[in-house]
């Protein structure tokens, strides 16, 4: 390329650049209207978009309230090897609850059979929040009474007695359990006096386990893998009402989003469109002045792009600000920023902006600039 | 003049109406569609949620305690009272028939399993699987299959008037049966219809219609327990009053709310003898997990709605910013900046009423759609929201004109004239 050419060619480069800037500074409301119409819609997207992301984590925080979705019972009458909770627990590490569960039949000072059980506290209150406790034990000695137990037992909320194998306990009740369920006429106490008691060790070991389907079959097999003396299974009630649940829940989700990224997308065409054609006596007097098509359709491109581009950027901002305050307002949780989501609103929005340029071009195109600068 | 005015703005600019009528019609698609689905997640995804499985539990008001370690029932099985099978087609007379996705009795017996010429104790569970029942004229269909969706058969669900039996899938393996297969339950001989797979206890039990456990047991009729599955609003403070303890206005409004425990009320009276509990596990978690998915798809409504507000704006704003002109020549001509308003004021209503008639029809096909291939059920649109949605329409639609129609008419006609904008 010989010198002059480069030399007309960086010039055409700089006045380009200027055109681009004045044209905007110019007419600041215009452009500022066109601007604020990607950012809306970015922003929209992005909320949108990120929330579509977020909302089975959320979910799943909730469905986990059902309590386990893995149980470890002991091969058909035997107790499970002592080391077994601290095995699922080191497997588990950190990805879930496992809770120890140890029954027996005890009998009650009037002769009736009652089934009592050793469990640690504190995890169960973790594990099975939908329990209805009036008050959790705090101490030894302390039971938690089924409200069907209670009226055998304690009608009173008095101390009482259990007997298991001729050994006796005696136990204070420290709250009543209320599930609806087999729990209901159990005595539950803390897995130390249990086994002081009874000299039973857990049969059962229930799991809370964290994550997504696939994540949580990875988990079955990994305790599967390290407890073998013991069958692991999911409880397929928990696993697979939520695959359902969460499956109609994200499929509505989508849906939403997508109508919504469409009326955004069609505000910032219909604003994009106006604002270019508005500007038909700038490039009939380009025309006139005798720049090229390609040139000039470079220049409306290069414009409505770095809207585009330039809205996506403070709407990704909003958006995520949005999800945020969605997260809070209806989980009660921080919903985290998807960088991922970024690219794909800054290319969406580029995309749609150029498209509304290209459209009113595709018109002017055809008006001679004559046409335009006499005003008609 | 002035209706002539507005008719023949669209008779001109058909194309450029047309696109502004397009943007209404859209927004208001969406918007109705985001309403309906809004207002009817709540019900689809309650539906749903039965696949958790019974969210009450009949038992026998006289019962003594369960004694049952997972899942299995070591109570003398002659112990304890009993609830009537005769009683139960009642729970589809009580008030909350149409809330009753279903029920089904649970019978557990123990038997002995004849298997090559020695028998063992096994676990007996007798249930309605299919059962066909009628009340009142009204025949309806109930059983575990409604109840416990998670349960899976390889092989047939035996009628409930045969003697076919399930066979729990540990159990299966155990004794090396398949469907098809004979096994002997207390000397008799009975077909297994298929093998039965829960992740439940029952996987190691038999599970057979409800009247061959009650003819093992030597009890007609009997019943120890009774899951029912049934529609539910999320608990709130009114639902976890006591009902002894209110007010009759409360107490109304109260047991006409399908509150899992206003429901637990009706059927407790309607089953004599018995004792109705909401299981906590399934009805509190499945109103928190209701409640926020409620307040999500509210959420994004409101972000629908606004999504539709600014696309109409936009487009309003636009189709008045081209029409400088127009209003150059008119004010030129002498009409004050009221008259011209109305007149694009009337224009942008003629354009709301039209866009939003045209849009509702959408919308109500749009969630149609939504509703039938996400949920495979109707989601219905109420014909009061069309008012609504037409006045909405048209608020939008002013809205969204006004700045423009406010910036057109105080432009100097002289420059609208000479297009120097």
């Amino acid at each position: 390329m010989s010198t002059p050419a480069r030399t007309r060619r960086s010039g055409t480069h700089r006045m380009f650049l200027r055109m681009l800037l004045r044209a905007s500074l110019v007419r600041r409301g215009r452009a500022l209207s066109a601007l604020l119409a990607v950012v809306v819609a970015a922003a929209v997207a992005t909320a949108m978009l990120n929330l579509y992301l977020e909302v089975q984590a959320k979910l799943r925080t909730e469905f986990r309230k059902y309590g386990a979705n893995i149980v470890v019972v002991a091969r058909q009458g035997q107790a499970l090897p002592a080391d077994t909770l601290s095995r699922v627990q080191a497997t588990l590490a950190g990805r879930g609850i496992a809770v120890p569960f140890a029954y027996v039949v005890a009998s009650a000072s009037d002769g009736s059979s009652i089934v009592a059980a050793g469990t640690d506290m504190e995890s169960v209150r973790r594990l099975d929040s939908w329990w209805g406790v009036s008050a959790w034990p705090s101490a030894a000695g302390q039971a938690l009474v089924g409200s069907r137990a209670a009226a055998v037992v304690s009608p009173q909320g008095q101390a009482f007695d259990l007997n298991f194998h001729g050994r006796s306990i005696h136990l204070m009740a420290a709250g009543i359990l209320t599930t609806g369920a087999a729990e209901d006429s159990r005595v539950y106490l803390p897995l130390e006096d249990f086994t002081a008691w009874t000299g039973v060790q857990p049969s059962t070991i229930e799991i809370a386990a964290n994550g997504s389907a696939a994540q949580v079959a990875t988990i079955l097999q990994q305790v599967a893998t390290a407890v073998p003396g013991a069958e692991v299974r999911p409880v397929r009630q928990i696993m697979e009402a939520e695959g359902r649940v969460l499956g109609k829940t994200r499929s509505t989700l989508l849906a939403a989003a997508a109508l919504i990224i469409l009326t955004a997308a069609l505000c910032v065409l219909a604003t994009l469109t106006a604002w270019v054609l508005d500007r038909r006596r700038d490039f009939a007097i380009m025309k006139a002045l005798g720049a090229s098509e390609r040139l000039i359709s470079g220049f409306f491109a290069a414009e409505a792009a770095s809207i585009g581009a330039l809205g996506a950027l403070f709407g990704y901002g909003i958006g995520i600000g949005a999800a945020a305050w969605i997260g809070h307002a209806n989980f009660q949780a921080s919903i985290s920023p998807r960088l991922s989501v970024l690219p794909s609103v800054f290319v969406g929005s580029v995309v749609v902006a150029l498209l509304s340029a290209a459209l009113p071009m595709a018109l002017l195109r055809r008006v001679q600039p004559a046409t335009i600068l006499r005003g008609e | 003049m002035f209706p002539r005015l507005v008719f023949e703005s669209f008779r001109r600019q058909r194309r450029r109406k047309l696109l502004a009528g397009v943007a209404i019609a859209l927004g208001v698609a969406v918007a109705t569609a985001m309403i309906a689905v809004a207002t009817n997640i709540g019900d689809k995804i309650s539906q749903e949620l039965r696949s958790y499985g019974a969210n009450l539990l009949i038992t026998p008001q006289a019962d003594t305690l369960d004694v049952e370690i997972g899942g299995v029932d070591l109570k003398p099985p002659s112990d304890g009272a009993f609830l009537k099978e005769g009683d139960l087609p009642g729970i589809k007379g009580t008030f909350w028939k149409n809330n009753i996705v279903g029920f089904a009795p649970m019978l557990p017996v123990r038997a002995n399993l004849g298997a090559g010429g020695q028998s063992e104790p096994v676990e007996v569970l007798g249930t309605w699987f299919a059962k066909q029942l009628a009340y009142d004229h009204e025949s309806f269909v109930t059983g575990v299959r409604t109840t416990n969706p998670w349960w899976k058969v390889s092989g047939a669900w035996p009628s409930d008037d045969s003697s076919d039996v399930l066979l729990g899938r540990d159990l299966a393996d155990k004794l090396g049966r398949r469907p098809g297969d004979r096994i002997e339950i207390n000397g008799q001989l009975h077909r297994v219809a298929g093998i039965l797979t829960t992740g439940g206890a029952e996987d190691a039990q038999v599970v057979v219609p409800l009247q061959l456990a009650q003819q093992i047991m030597g009890r007609p009729g009997a019943v120890r327990r009774v899951l029912v599955s049934a529609l539910t609003k999320p608990e709130d403070a009114l639902a976890l009053r006591d009902p002894r303890t209110m007010s009759p206005a409360m107490l109304e409004k109260w047991s006409c709310s399908p509150y899992v425990q206003s429901i637990a009320y009706v059927l407790q009276k309607a089953i004599p003898h018995s004792r109705v509990e909401p299981i906590r596990q399934v009805a509190s978690t499945e109103g928190t997990v209701l409640t926020r998915i409620k307040g999500l798809m509210l959420l994004i409504t409101v972000a629908a709605l606004l999504a539709s507000a600014l696309a109409v704006s936009a487009a309003m704003a636009t189709a008045i910013f081209e029409r400088r002109n127009e209003i150059g020549l008119m004010k030129a001509l002498g009409a004050a900046n009221f008259t011209v308003a109305s007149v694009f004021f009337a224009e942008a209503a003629l354009l709301a009423v039209l866009g939003g008639i045209v849009g509702f029809f959408g919308g109500s096909l749009l969630a149609r759609e939504i509703g039938h291939s996400i949920f495979n059920s109707q989601i219905s649109v109420q014909p009061v929201l069309f008012p609504v949605i037409l006045g909405i329409a048209t608020v939008v639609t002013f809205a969204g004109s006004a700045v423009a129609i406010r910036r057109a008419v105080r432009f100097d006609p002289v420059y609208a004239l000479k297009a120097e904008a």
